[in-house]
């Protein structure tokens, strides 16, 4: 048990030199790491671990080597992830049958395996240190700290990388004070609407009686994981951020809300909370300070319009999660009708480095109105799918090319989509654009929670906006008419332009009730969900006419409006496109081609069903999409 | 109540129990209950409302919003057969009709042993190994009408270990 202020400091000492110790090999040990994270679990690492482990066991090497798991790398197409500590060699998309190799070669002949190294795609250079990998050298880790370094199931690794610190100085400070840092810091909520977190505070610091804390953790973006990567990578982190929030506002308990769909991050959470309450971290009278905090878990049970706050809260208190009218706001009237801060995990695991570095540390990097970091996770046709956290104003263009290693396949990068399906498109013009809350807001997009989603040449965006629609439409919890009726009328408007069947007039139409439904609907879930829709329109609007109009999907995607031919000329009549069409579509012609033995093959459309399996089978390239 | 044996009926206040001192436990209690029994049927929401004191119709909305939660049971094994376009003409039509056949139920229903759940799906993108059929999430290629009596044997003797 940690009592006091000075038990903790010497904890913190011994457990610090115990982490610096696994990592420079200090303690005579060789480490090795595995990434923990989803993505990477779902490629077998921890199976991976598992035969480490007993290769270890068997070959008697347990006095010189450890083996354990850590959060996510972040860098998951290259999953999953092995490091050696102390060399720090970083080895990529290692398969159970690498680990004998792995042992032999390095940990026993001392030998590093370069096949298994990450290689530049620019340089071909192979590297061997996740520090000089271009992915890793442009970000800045504050939310992210400990995740990939430290094992997020052992209290003392995160007490050796400093938790709990931030909470130690805060409880030596008034209340006041303690909200007064996190305004200075100007953090904004990082769960999409960038409200000042301090505020926030503020609002609720100044009612009585019983209050709470609740940790928003129900990321529902179809393509976001920066919440689960951070519970799953340093839940600790988290837990100081709530427990700051609640001794800064008064309250005893926090309540965290996380997704059903995320066991792992609940478990890992669940051991943090354990381990801190075993060591009187959570509790009663914490460090001696008085103050006294529990945290608890609830689970969401997949509705998507939980993510809104007030509907978070109803689901809590065993409701429908439906979202009420704002106001009165949670900070005045939230869980049990008593004053709640609802802040997002993002938020909460940069509270500690705010009071552990101090504020002004914090604010030292973003935007003059965005201020510290914010994490993206970067997917669709980008070579470096992953999680990212780069100081507020870093470029899309960085983000894009230097981060994310731009579009693969040498195709053109189209546009980069943020903020889920609240938010909306940025194209080529806006590269430059800094990243902050007002500037993605300004080009209208928005930040949201940080789901990047990269699209090509070959993305429709007519589609993609009509992807998002059917997301909405699933997830309108009904409470509304304008978001229950209208995101339905315009999904209908949009399925209509995708087949080829609308009319400039239904456009119009789409405009309108778009309006209708951001002006009209009760929450953010209604009043964003036609920005997928009017983004595109802006940025795209030849896309939408081109379908209307001209009955032509440009990108090739509509299945209705597109047509597979082959092109004579190309064809070498070889078959192998024919022997795949699952519906016996393809079939020779009498044409030859000049310098070709075999006659022509042809589709016949009426036959085709557009499954696209011709076009990856063909070697020459002679199927087209017209 | 009349089909809730007494052992059901005692796990189920089991659940209640557990959650005795917390506010507002309905969620948490309901989760549990789905995930022992994979299913929140209307007799189980009675005695769920009459230890929450909450009304069996606030029970059963709630049951309703939430995409987890299920009136209906689902078997151990989801086996959901691709029927888009691509599969249906590799002949899917007929290794789904081979899967109710030997497990005795339709599309959509659960056999009496709780172990087999038929799904139709529309297409899940893997045209290219069609016909597919995706069992809990593992996706069987090619699945000939002949492999369909193997593959239950196999999640049967899975289900039984």
């Amino acid at each position: 048990m940690i009592k006091t202020f000075e038990e903790l400091e010497s904890k913190q000492v011994a457990c610090s030199k115990c982490l610096d110790g696994k990592f420079a090999g200090e303690d005579g040990k060789r480490a090795i790491v595995l990434c923990g994270g989803t993505g990477c679990l779902s490629s077998n690492s921890a199976e991976i671990r598992e035969r480490f482990e007993k290769l270890v066991a068997e070959k008697g090497l347990s006095d010189k080597v450890t083996v354990n798991q850590v959060g996510c790398f972040g860098f998951c197409s290259q999953g999953p992830f092995v490091k050696i500590y102390p060399e720090d060699t970083l080895y990529r998309m290692v398969k159970i049958e690498d680990v004998d190799e792995i042992i032999e070669k390095d940990i026993e002949g001392g030998e590093v395996v370069e096949r298994l190294l990450y290689v530049d795609p620019a340089t071909k250079e192979k590297i061997a240190k996740q520090d000089d990998i271009t992915f890793y050298k442009k970000q800045h880790r504050i939310a992210l700290h400990g995740c990939g370094q430290i094992d997020p199931e052992n209290i003392e690794e995160a007490l050796g990388a400093g938790a709990f610190k931030g909470l130690a100085r805060a409880l030596k400070m008034d209340r006041k004070d303690v909200v007064d840092e996190v305004l200075t810091s100007g953090i904004r909520g990082r769960g999409g609407a960038g409200f000042p977190t301090g505020r926030k505070w503020m609002f609720a610091m100044n009612g009585d009686g019983d209050k709470y804390v609740v940790c928003n953790g129900d990321e529902g973006d179809p393509g976001a994981f920066m919440d689960r990567s951070i519970l799953e990578g340093n839940p600790l982190a988290v837990i100081e951020g709530m427990m700051i929030a609640g001794y800064a506002i008064g309250a005893q308990n926090g309540y965290f809300y996380v997704r059903a769909e995320y066991p792992i991050a609940v478990n890992r959470l669940k051991i943090a909370i354990k381990q801190a309450e075993e060591l009187g971290l959570l509790g009663d009278n914490i460090l001696g300070s008085g103050f006294s905090f529990r945290a608890h878990i609830r689970l969401g049970a997949g509705a998507f319009v939980c993510g809104e706050e007030t509907a978070l809260l109803n689901s809590i208190q065993g409701q429908r999660g439906m979202p009420r009218p704002r106001p009165p706001f949670p900070a005045v009237k939230g869980l049990w009708d008593r004053p709640t801060v609802v802040n997002n995990v993002e938020t909460l695991a940069c509270i500690p480095y705010i009071l552990r570095e101090g504020a002004a540390k914090f604010a030292e990097c973003g935007t003059e109105k965005s201020k510290g970091t914010k994490v993206f996770a970067l997917g669709g046709k980008i070579n470096n799918v992953g999680l990212v956290e780069v100081p507020m104003g870093t470029t899309l263009r960085e983000l894009i090319y230097d981060i994310g290693g731009g579009v693969p396949n040498g195709k053109k990068f189209k546009a980069i989509q943020t903020g889920g399906p609240s938010g909306g498109c940025l194209t080529e013009k806006d590269l430059d654009a800094e990243i902050d809350f007002d500037n993605l807001v300004a080009k209208g997009s928005m930040m949201g929670s940080g789901g990047a989603i990269v699209m090509d040449e070959d993305n429709c965006m007519v589609d993609v906006a009509k992807f998002y629609m059917e997301f909405i439409c699933d997830e309108s919890c009904g409470k509304c008419s304008p978001c229950r009726i209208g995101t339905k009328r315009m999904l209908e408007y949009l399925t209509k332009i995708t087949e080829g069947k609308a009319t400039m007039e239904d456009l119009t139409q789409l405009e309108e009730l778009a309006a209708t439904i951001k002006a009209g609907s009760l929450c953010a879930l209604g009043q964003t969900a036609a920005n997928p829709v009017l983004s595109t329109l802006t940025h795209f609007r030849d896309e939408y006419i081109a379908h209307i109009v001209d009955k032509k999907c440009p990108a090739g995607v509509c299945k209705n409006l597109m047509q597979y031919v082959i092109n004579k000329d190309k064809c070498y009549g070889c078959g192998a496109c024919a022997k795949q069409c699952p519906v016996g579509a393809i079939t020779k012609t009498d044409y030859i081609a000049e310098g070709k033995k075999l006659p022509a093959l042809a589709i016949d459309p009426q036959k085709c069903i557009k499954c696209g399996m011709c076009v990856a089978t063909c070697k020459f390239g002679a199927i087209e999409k017209k | 109540m009349a089909h809730l044996s007494e052992a059901a009926v005692a796990k189920i206040n089991e659940i209640c129990d557990r959650y005795e001192g917390e506010k507002t436990p309905l969620m948490m209690i309901l989760s549990d209950i789905q995930k022992e029994y994979g299913y929140i049927p209307l007799d189980v929401q009675q005695i769920v409302s009459e230890r929450t004191g909450v009304s069996v119709a606030e029970i059963y909305g709630v049951v309703t919003f939430y995409s987890f939660f299920s009136l209906k049971p689902k078997g151990k094994f989801v086996i959901g057969c691709c029927l888009g376009t691509a599969c249906y003409v590799k002949g899917a039509q007929q290794v789904i009709d081979k899967f109710s056949e030997i497990l005795g139920i339709k599309p959509g229903e659960t056999t009496d042993d709780g172990m087999f759940t038929i799904d139709a799906l529309r297409c899940i993108g893997a045209c290219g190994i069609a016909p597919a059929v995706s069992i809990n999430g593992k996706v069987y290629p090619k699945v000939a009408v002949s492999a369909v009596p193997g593959i239950i044997d196999e999640l049967r003797a899975q289900g039984e270990e």
